[in-house]
Formats: C-alpha cells, sequence, structure tokens
C-alpha cells in the first residue's frame, strides 16, 4: 500500500477507534446540538417566522440548521486534538513518519469528518422522534454531501488555527469568537430574511449560510439560493480551506 | 562510503538564544555514537534537528546521506527514534501503537504480524500489548516506544536518553538488545545519555556536549587516557619513605606525575600494569618498603568533571527532578 494512502488510513482509524472508546465525547459532542433543537423546537414551533412556507413545521427548519451546527463544532474538535496530540507528543512520531504533510492532515480532517458525521446521525434519529419529517431519501443523501461539505471547510479552519496558534486558551477564545457568529449569522435557526439588510450580506460571506441553504432544499425543497449555487459555493471553499490548511500544517510545529 | 550521520557547524537558535552553537561529528556507519552531557546541553535539539522534527538555523546536516533540510522524507524513512518525551497515543493499545507505525511505514500484513510479536517479546510486553497505554506504567511505555523505534528496521537508529526511568535489569537488556542490533544489521546508533556507565558500556564513541558545543569527542578509552591517565596506588611504611619514592619518581621518564594522599602515593603513568614492576625495582633498590599496590583506573566520570567542570551527579540532581516531571505527565 502507498505510504501516504496508508497514513490517511491509520490516522482516520485512530480517530473512529478514539472515537469509540470514548463515550463522553460522543454525548459532550451531541449535547449542544441536541439542547438546540430540544428547546428551539420547542419554544419557537408557535412563532411564525416570515418566508417560512405554510406547510412546514419549524421543527423542519430547524433540523438543517442543528446538523449544520454539529459539523460546525467539528472544527473545534479537530483542532482540540491537533493541540492535544503536539501537548502530549503523539504528534512528534505522526510528524517524523516518512508521509507527506498532505497526507497526515487529510488523515485528521477525514477522522474529524466521520466522527462528526456520525453524530450528526444520530440527531437526525432524535429529531425523527420529535417531528421532524424526512421527505425523500434522494434529499436525505444529498444533504449528506452538504454535510460532508460543511464538515471539510470547518475541519480546515480548525487545523489552520491549531497550526498557529500553539496554546489551547488562545484556541479555545479564538475559535469560541469564530464559531457563534458564524452559526447565529447563518439563517440556521431563524430565516436570514428576517435578519435586517445590513447584516444579510455579512451572512453571505459564511459558508454555513450555503451549507444550512442547501440542505434545506435538499430535505425540505425549499431554499435561498438553488442547491447546485450552494453546492458549489461550498465545493469551492471547501477545496480552498483545504488548500491552506495543507499549507499551515506543513508549517505547523510538531514540538510545543 | 558515506557516513550514517554528517554534521558540520550546525547551529540552532531559539530566538536569541543558540542552544547548539556550531557543533560538527560523524558518525560511520555500524558505529555507535554517544552524546553524554548534562541538563540544557543541547543534545535534544540536536536529536531534532537531525530527525527533521525542528529545522536548523544554519550549518550542514546529513543523515544516512540525505540532507535533514532539502530531502526531509528520504531522512524520515531512514531512521527510528525513540523521543526523549512521550511519544505514544494512551488511548489506543500497545498493539495499536505498533501496528498503526507498521502501517504507515509500508510495512506487510504478514511481516507486521512477526515484528510485532518479535519486539513486544524483546520488551516484555506481549501479556500487555492489548491493553490501553493509558494503564500503562512509565517504564513499561519507554518500551513500547523503543520497541516500535525499532519496528522499521531503520538504518539509523536515534535514541534519547532511551533508558531514563527504567530499572538497572531492563536498562542492562535494553543496551544489550541494542548492541546486539549494532552488531547484527550494522545499524548506526545515535545515543543521548546522562548515564556515564551506559555510555561507557555501549558507545564506539562519545562526544562531550556542553551550552550547545562539543568540548570532547572520541573512544571511551582515549579520552580517559587523555586525562591523568592511570594512577598506581603504591602505599608505604612512614612519610620518609614516601618522600623518598616521590624524589626517585621525579626522576623517571614513565612518570607523569605523583600525589601524596596520607601514606599512599598516587603515581600517575599512561598505563598502570605494566609500570607496576619498574615501580617496585626503584623501590627495592631505594630501599623503600612498600605495603600493597593497587591500580585505578580513570573512569569517564572523571572524563565529565575535566570537560565540563562538573560531576555528573549535579547534573543528575536536576534531571532526577525532570525525570518525575516525565514520569507524571506519562503517568497523567
Ligand atoms: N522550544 C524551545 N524554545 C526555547 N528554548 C528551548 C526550546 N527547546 C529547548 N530550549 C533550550 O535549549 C537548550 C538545550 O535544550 P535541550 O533540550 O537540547 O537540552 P538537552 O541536552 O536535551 O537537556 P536534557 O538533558 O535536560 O534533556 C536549553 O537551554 C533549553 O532551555
Ligand atoms: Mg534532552
Amino acid at each position: 500500500m502507498n505510504r501516504n494512502l496508508a497514513a490517511i488510513y491509520v490516522l482516520w482509524l485512530r480517530a473512529m477507534k478514539r472515537f469509540k472508546r470514548s463515550p463522553s465525547q460522543i454525548i459532550g459532542s451531541v449535547a449542544m446540538p441536541f439542547l438546540f433543537l430540544i428547546f428551539l423546537g420547542a419554544g419557537f414551533s408557535a412563532v411564525k417566522f416570515p418566508g417560512l412556507p405554510p406547510d412546514f413545521s419549524y421543527i423542519d427548519f430547524l433540523v438543517p440548521g442543528i446538523l449544520g451546527m454539529s459539523m460546525l463544532f467539528a472544527a473545534t474538535t479537530a483542532g482540540i486534538s491537533l493541540l492535544w496530540d503536539r501537548q502530549f507528543g503523539f504528534l512528534k512520531e505522526v510528524m517524523v513518519a516518512p508521509v507527506s504533510r498532505l497526507s497526515i492532515m487529510l488523515g485528521r480532517t477525514f477522522g474529524g469528518i466521520t466522527t462528526a458525521f456520525l453524530q450528526s446521525l444520530l440527531l437526525i434519529i432524535f429529531a425523527l422522534f420529535i417531528g421532524f419529517h424526512i421527505v425523500s431519501i434522494a434529499g436525505l443523501f444529498v444533504s449528506f454531501g452538504f454535510m460532508l461539505l460543511i464538515g471539510l471547510v470547518f475541519i480546515s479552519i480548525g487545523l489552520i488555527l491549531a497550526s498557529v496558534i500553539t496554546d489551547m486558551q488562545g484556541f479555545g477564545l479564538i475559535l469560541n469568537l469564530l464559531i457563534f457568529p458564524i452559526f447565529f449569522l447563518s439563517g440556521a435557526i431563524y430565516p436570514v430574511s428576517a435578519l435586517p439588510s445590513f447584516i444579510r450580506y455579512v451572512t453571505y460571506f459564511n459558508p454555513l449560510t450555503y451549507g444550512v441553504d442547501g440542505m434545506r432544499g435538499a430535505l425540505l425543497g425549499v431554499s435561498v439560493f438553488p442547491v447546485w449555487t450552494d453546492a458549489v459555493v461550498l465545493g469551492v471553499t471547501a477545496l480552498v480551506m483545504l488548500a491552506l490548511g495543507a499549507y499551515s500544517f506543513s508549517k505547523a510545529k510538531a514540538v510545543a | 562510503m558515506a557516513d550514517s550521520i554528517y554534521v558540520s557547524r550546525l547551529v540552532k537558535r531559539y530566538g536569541s538564544f543558540a542552544a547548539v552553537k556550531g557543533i560538527s561529528f560523524r558518525v560511520k556507519k555500524g558505529e555507535i555514537f554517544g552524546f553524554l552531557g548534562p541538563n540544557g546541553a543541547g543534545k535534544t535539539t540536536t536529536v531534532h534537528v537531525l530527525t527533521t522534527i525542528i529545522n536548523k538555523t544554519s550549518g550542514q546536516a546529513k543523515v544516512a546521506g540525505f540532507d535533514v533540510s532539502k530531502d526531509k522524507e528520504k531522512v524520515r524513512s531512514a531512521i527510528g527514534i525513540v523521543f526523549q518525551d512521550p511519544s505514544l497515543d494512551d488511548r489506543l493499545t500497545g498493539y495499536e501503537n505498533l501496528d498503526f507505525h507498521a502501517i504507515i511505514y509500508g510495512i506487510g500484513k504478514d511481516e507486521r504480524k512477526k515484528r510485532i510479536a518479535d519486539m513486544l517479546e524483546m520488551v516484555e510486553l506481549t501479556d500487555s500489548a492489548g491493553k490501553l497505554v493509558e494503564k500503562y506504567s512509565g517504564g513499561m511505555r519507554r518500551r513500547l516506544e523503543i520497541a516500535r523505534g525499532l519496528l522499521n528496521k531503520p538504518e539509523v537508529l536515534f535514541l534519547d536518553e532511551p533508558t531514563i526511568g527504567l530499572d538497572a535489569q531492563t536498562r542492562r537488556h535494553i543496551l544489550d538488545y541494542i548492541k546486539n542490533l549494532n552488531k547484527k544489521y550494522k545499524l548506526s546508533i545515535f545515543i543521548t545519555t546522562h548515564y556515564i556507565e551506559e555510555a561507557d558500556y555501549i558507545c564506539n564513541r562519545i562526544a562531550i556536549i556542553d551550552h550547545g558545543k562539543i568540548v570532547a569527542c572520541d573512544t571511551p578509552q582515549n579520552l580517559k587516557q587523555k586525562l591523568e591517565g592511570d594512577a598506581a596506588i603504591v602505599k608505604l611504611e612512614s612519610e620518609e619513605s614516601s618522600n623518598k619514592l616521590i624524589a626517585a619518581m621525579k626522576l623517571e621518564k614513565f612518570v607523569k606525575s605523583t600525589r601524596k594522599d596520607g601514606l599512599n602515593l598516587y603515581v600517575y603513568v599512561k598505563e598502570a600494569e605494566s609500570a607496576i614492576p619498574k615501580i617496585m625495582s626503584i623501590a627495592y633498590k631505594a630501599g623503600i618498603k612498600v605495603t600493597s599496590v593497587e591500580v585505578h583506573k580513570p573512569s569517564l566520570e572523571d572524563v565529565f568533571i575535566y570537560y565540563t567542570g562538573r560531576t555528573i551527579r549535579d547534573t543528575e540532581a536536576e534531571s532526577n527532578e525532570r525525570i518525575r516531571g516525565i514520569m507524571r505527565s506519562r503517568m497523567r
């Protein structure tokens, strides 16, 4: 087997084993989106947002947003795990391996995506119990595609930050400062059209906006942009972020 | 034949602080080369530069014939390394740590199984291979790291204080294994250590490094000989005969110097065994009665003090603190 492919595979497999062995991590990462789903779903079920088609319940509207959130959080997990590996020395072992930095970065990214994807699947199952409807199976699979792209974009961002910032506190601070605006200004919990026009422009520069919109298009058949536009914008962003991620990872320090 | 390691005027600076200040040395193929030095001397920094973990500031360094800055990937595939600080994934089992390493190095399935079994046997971890590393003791982790470093059958092996924190028995066991590998495969080994006996026992050549500079580099024997040499300790009956013998010794060419310590007279010579008969016959001719004679060989410890101005114990007191620190972080 090609060494670079082997490295990608091993790092992915490692992420899976660690995931399986730490139920607390699974619960911890799913808890926040889950609570948002429950509380927002219950709280806003009676509120009518302008621009929301009348035959959809708020839960239907909310679920794509929450899935976006769950994939967005993969940025934190991926970044922290890189910092952790550097702190506790395992990164040295990975970095002296005779494989390209790109394959190390990809291995970590795929590991993170798979983990976040499994967590999102759990959320979908929960959602079904509280009134979420899957309209079409094909749409479900398209939304999986969007979830993976969202994961690619934000895990890359997490790895870029963790390559540059070496202390945990600084990393946590900056990432939280990024993540919450990204989440709230993406149309995840209310339609972008409900925002004042000035802020609405900001949302157009937010990759998550296209991810959530694409998933709504795929799952509910309603979206602000055509689904293929969402896919192209998000796909291109993912490629750019991946390239940036690979670059900063190649410059990343192996020791603290 | 290219050198296994070639280092010329290597400098590594952290900001304005130079941790390595222009060192040069070569390690020949099949040689065990030791880096002996007190805390903060620059041993780990050198290892990290040579293993492509950090970039050098200036100078030249080649490992297995490849430049450590330009041919990183080739260097990486030619080396094995045991880091000073922990480098295991403790949420994986011992076996998985080894297996993942072997997969990345492109070792096929059957070969992998066989080598891992051999290595586990060597470091006596066969029974604990299925346990998560977080449940390992500090010594078990160290042994696992050593097994992992050898798994990809490297051309050049780097060992950064490999036996730190191990009990004497395991230490000896591992040193013998390393020696054996070196003999069997002509494996070149670069080892850093605090333990003088260890360096003496295992190394073909030793560099003593202090404050980022190599202050001496030679075989253990030559390093020792460069000092005062051997001492023949001659025990005499009286002060008077002691003075008499000193006077007689001053005339002899084979005697480097003498030192009186009570009734013991230290006669420094190149080699004590061949000097003793001469000393005895001189004493006999001068009518001096000798009670007993003893041979004192200089130790590497003496060499270390000579070049660094410290005993290794001074530096060891600090390093024990550090070992405990490492162990704590390993225990985490
Ligand atoms: N990342 C770093 N940033 C700044 N200074 C560093 C860094 N790493 C090491 N140093 C300094 O460089 C010097 C050499 O350190 P190094 O770790 O190479 O010593 P060593 O010989 O391995 O010591 P020890 O026996 O304690 O392991 C020390 O003074 C240390 O403080
Ligand atoms: Mg060191």
